[in-house]
C-alpha cells in the first residue's frame, strides 16, 4: 500500500479488492476527490449560493415526475386535454405528479432567477467565468423554450393561444417569417402537427440539450472554480500543499449546507403542491382548465409570469417588428454582460453608488415590467411599461460608462465574513 | 498516434503535409454537404402534410341567413374566417375614419385586388376576412356599436384583440396606436349566385387552392 500520485496530482492508494479493480478501469475515485472531496470553494459562501444546486434538484424532479407523465399522458389534438384530465383524476397519485411538475416550472424559473442575480450581484460573469455565463445564460433559453414547450402540451385553450402567440413572433422576420411560420406549425394553423413535434421537442430533444449544457457548465465551474461575495480570487492565496487559504473541500462542507437548502427548497415546494397548486393563476391558469378552442381567444390572455417581463416589453411598442426585436435584446442583453461591465472589482460590496442605483434600478424595473405583463392590454399599464422598459435597458447599454467611471472600494487581500 | 519525427521508422513511408491537407480538407467538404443533404428530408417533413394540404380545400358558406349586423365564422384552412353583413349607413361611414388609420388605402396589407378598396371587399354589404390579428394571431372581437362604452365616444364600430389591444374598423382597417402592423387579411374568395360564398377561390387561383 504505497502512496503515489496521478497525472492529475490526486493522490491515489493502489488498492486491491473491487474498489481497486474497478479504479483500475475507471477513474471513480480520482472524479470523487477532484470534483468533491478535494475540490475547493470559497468559505464565504452566503444564501445566494444555495440556488445553483437548486437548479440541479428542480431538473431532476422535473425529469422524474416528466417522466412518469409520459406514461399516462397521450398526445394528440383528440386525445392530450382528455388525458391531462384522466391523470388529474383517475391515475393514483396523478394529480401529485402533475401538480410537482407544473409547480416544478416555476420553481425553475424562480431559482434560476435568483441564482441570475447572484451572478449580476457579486459580478460571476467577470473574466474568467465568461464561458461558465454563456452556458448558463444558453440553459436559460433552452428552459424558455421547455417551459413554453410544456405548457402547450395539456393543450387547453391557454396551451393554444400561447401556441399561436408565440410562433407568430417568428412571423415577424423579414422576408422568411411567414414560411418559417408554417414550417413550424406543420399544418395552416396550430394543429395535431404542431403539439405531437412540441410534444417530441419538449421529452426529448431540449432535455438531452439541457443535459448536455448543465454537464458542460458544471464542468467550467470546476475549471475556473466558484465566485464568491467578495469576487475575490481564493486561488490566489494557496498553502504549502497548494490548496487555496480561504477554500474548503466541496464535499463535505457544500452537500451538508446544500441539503439544508434542500429541505426548505422542499418544505416550500410541498406547501404549493398541496395547498395552492394553481398559486392563485399564476403556475396554472383557468383558461387552461378549458380545451383548445380555435375559435376563442381567451380574454385577457398574458404568458406564464417568468416571460412576462419579456412580453410587457412586447406590449410596451406600438409597432410589431420593433416590438418582438426590443422583446429579443431585453433577453440576450445578458449574454453581454462580461462585456459590458468594465468595472476593476466583481462583487457590489466593493463598487461604488453608481453601480449599486443602476442594479436597483434594474431590479424594480425587471419585477414591474413582471408584473405589467400579467395586467391588460390596456392603459395605464403600457404606458408603466414604456417607462420602466428605459432603465432595464440603461442597465445593461449603459454599463460600458457607468461601470467605468465608478468610484471602487478597495478589495480585501482574503475572503471577509458579514455575521 | 505515432510522434512524427520521434524515432525513424523504416516501414513509415515520407508524410506529405500538402497531401494530408488536401485530404482531411476535401473528406471534411464532403461529409458537409452529405451532412446538408440528409437534413433536407428531416427538414420538409416539418411542412404540412398531404392531409393537411388537402384539408386546406376551398369552403362553401350559405349567406341566406345572415342579417345586416350579424357575423358568422365559418373556417378555412384552421382560420376563422369573419363574415359581416354591413349596412349601406355602415359602409358610408368607412371614410370618415381614414385619418385615424395605419393603411387606410390598404397599400401595405394583404388581400386580392379586388379588395383594395375603401370597404375592403367585393361587393360593399359583405366584409370577409380572416379573422386574425396581424399582430401576433389572436382573434380580434366584434365591437360594432359606434361608440362602445368599452372603448370611448370616438369608437367607429370595429373590431378590438383581446391579446395586445389592437383596434380594427368595420373593414378590418387596424387604427393608429394599434401594435398590428397592417389591415386585417383578406382571403381570395367569389361568389356563386347571390348567396353563396366559396372562400380559398377566385378567377386567380385556378382551383389549387
Amino acid at each position: 500500500m504505497t502512496p503515489d500520485a496521478n497525472k492529475n496530482g490526486y493522490r491515489t492508494v493502489a488498492r486491491g479488492g473491487l474498489w481497486g479493480w474497478i479504479n483500475q478501469r475507471l477513474p471513480v475515485d480520482v472524479f470523487w476527490r477532484s470534483q468533491l472531496s478535494e475540490y475547493y470553494a470559497p468559505k464565504n459562501f452566503n444564501i445566494w449560493y444555495f440556488f445553483g444546486s437548486l437548479a440541479l434538484l428542480v431538473l431532476v424532479l422535473q425529469l422524474v415526475t416528466g417522466i412518469f407523465l409520459t406514461m399516462f399522458y397521450k398526445v394528440g389534438a383528440a386525445t392530450s386535454f382528455d388525458s391531462v384530465e384522466f391523470i388529474m383524476r383517475e391515475v393514483r397519485y396523478g394529480w401529485l405528479i402533475r401538480y410537482l411538475h407544473s409547480a416544478g416550472a416555476s420553481a425553475f424559473f424562480i431559482v434560476v432567477y435568483l441564482h441570475m442575480y447572484r451572478a449580476l450581484l457579486y459580478g460571476s460573469y467577470k473574466a474568467p467565468r465568461e464561458l461558465l455565463w454563456l452556458f448558463g445564460m444558453i440553459i436559460y433559453l433552452a428552459l424558455m423554450a421547455e417551459a413554453f414547450l410544456g405548457y402547450v402540451l395539456p393543450w387547453g385553450n391557454m396551451s393554444f393561444w400561447a401556441a399561436t402567440v408565440i410562433i407568430n413572433l417568428f412571423g415577424t422576420i423579414p422576408g422568411i417569417g411567414p414560411g418559417l411560420v408554417e414550417w413550424i406549425r406543420g399544418d395552416y394553423g396550430i394543429a395535431d402537427a404542431t403539439l405531437n413535434r412540441f410534444f417530441s421537442l419538449h421529452v426529448v430533444a431540449v432535455p438531452l440539450v439541457l443535459l448536455l449544457l448543465v454537464a458542460l457548465h458544471l464542468v467550467a465551474l470546476h475549471e475556473v472554480g466558484s465566485n464568491n461575495p467578495d469576487g475575490v480570487e481564493i486561488k490566489d492565496k494557496k498553502d504549502a500543499r497548494g490548496r487555496p487559504l480561504d477554500g474548503i473541500p466541496f464535499h463535505p462542507y457544500y452537500t451538508v449546507k446544500d441539503i439544508v437548502g434542500v429541505c426548505v427548497f422542499l418544505t416550500l415546494l410541498a406547501i404549493v403542491v398541496f395547498f395552492v397548486p394553481t398559486f392563485g393563476d399564476l403556475f396554472l391558469e383557468k383558461a387552461n382548465f378549458e380545451p383548445a378552442n380555435p375559435l376563442s381567444t381567451p380574454d385577457p390572455i398574458s404568458p406564464s409570469w417568468y416571460f412576462t417581463p419579456y412580453y410587457a416589453i412586447l406590449r410596451a411598442v406600438p409597432d410589431q417588428r420593433i416590438g418582438a426585436l426590443l422583446m429579443l435584446i431585453a433577453v440576450v442583453s445578458f449574454f453581454f454582460l462580461p462585456w459590458l461591465d468594465r468595472s476593476p472589482v466583481r462583487s457590489m460590496r466593493y463598487r461604488g453608488w453608481i453601480s449599486r442605483t443602476f442594479l436597483a434600478l434594474f431590479t424594480i424595473s425587471f419585477l414591474a415590467l413582471m408584473y405589467l405583463g400579467l395586467q391588460p392590454a390596456q392603459e395605464p399599464y403600457v404606458t408603466m411599461a414604456r417607462i420602466f422598459a428605459v432603465p432595464y435597458f440603461a442597465f445593461f447599454w449603459l454599463m460600458p460608462f457607468y461601470s467605468r467611471i465608478d468610484a471602487v472600494k478597495p478589495v480585501p487581500e482574503r475572503v471577509t465574513f458579514h455575521g | 498516434m505515432t510522434e512524427i519525427g520521434a524515432i525513424a521508422d523504416p516501414q513509415q513511408p515520407e508524410i506529405d503535409p500538402g497531401r494530408r491537407k488536401f485530404l482531411t480538407v476535401a473528406t471534411g467538404a464532403t461529409a458537409a454537404v452529405g451532412v446538408v443533404l440528409a437534413a433536407i428530408p428531416f427538414v420538409e417533413s416539418w411542412t404540412p402534410s398531404e392531409r393537411a394540404r388537402a384539408l386546406g380545400a376551398p369552403v362553401e358558406v350559405d349567406l341566406s341567413k345572415l342579417a345586416v349586423g350579424q357575423m358568422i365564422t365559418p373556417t378555412w384552412r384552421l382560420k376563422p374566417i369573419y363574415i359581416v353583413r354591413r349596412d349601406t349607413a355602415q359602409v358610408d361611414e368607412l371614410p370618415k375614419n381614414d385619418s385615424r388609420l395605419k393603411d387606410p388605402k390598404s397599400e401595405n396589407s394583404i388581400q386580392p385586388p379586388y379588395a383594395k378598396n375603401e370597404m375592403r371587399s367585393r361587393r360593399a354589404d359583405l366584409l370577409v376576412l380572416i379573422g386574425i390579428c396581424t399582430h401576433l394571431g389572436c382573434l380580434p372581437k366584434q365591437f360594432f356599436d359606434v361608440g362602445d362604452p368599452a372603448l370611448g365616444a370616438d369608437w367607429p364600430g370595429g373590431f378590438r384583440c383581446p391579446c395586445h389591444g389592437s383596434r380594427f374598423d368595420l373593414a378590418g382597417r387596424v387604427m393608429d396606436g394599434s401594435p398590428a402592423p397592417t389591415n386585417l387579411s383578406i382571403p381570395p374568395y367569389s361568389f356563386r349566385g347571390q348567396d353563396t360564398l366559396i372562400i380559398g377561390i377566385d378567377e386567380t387561383t385556378k382551383g389549387t387552392a
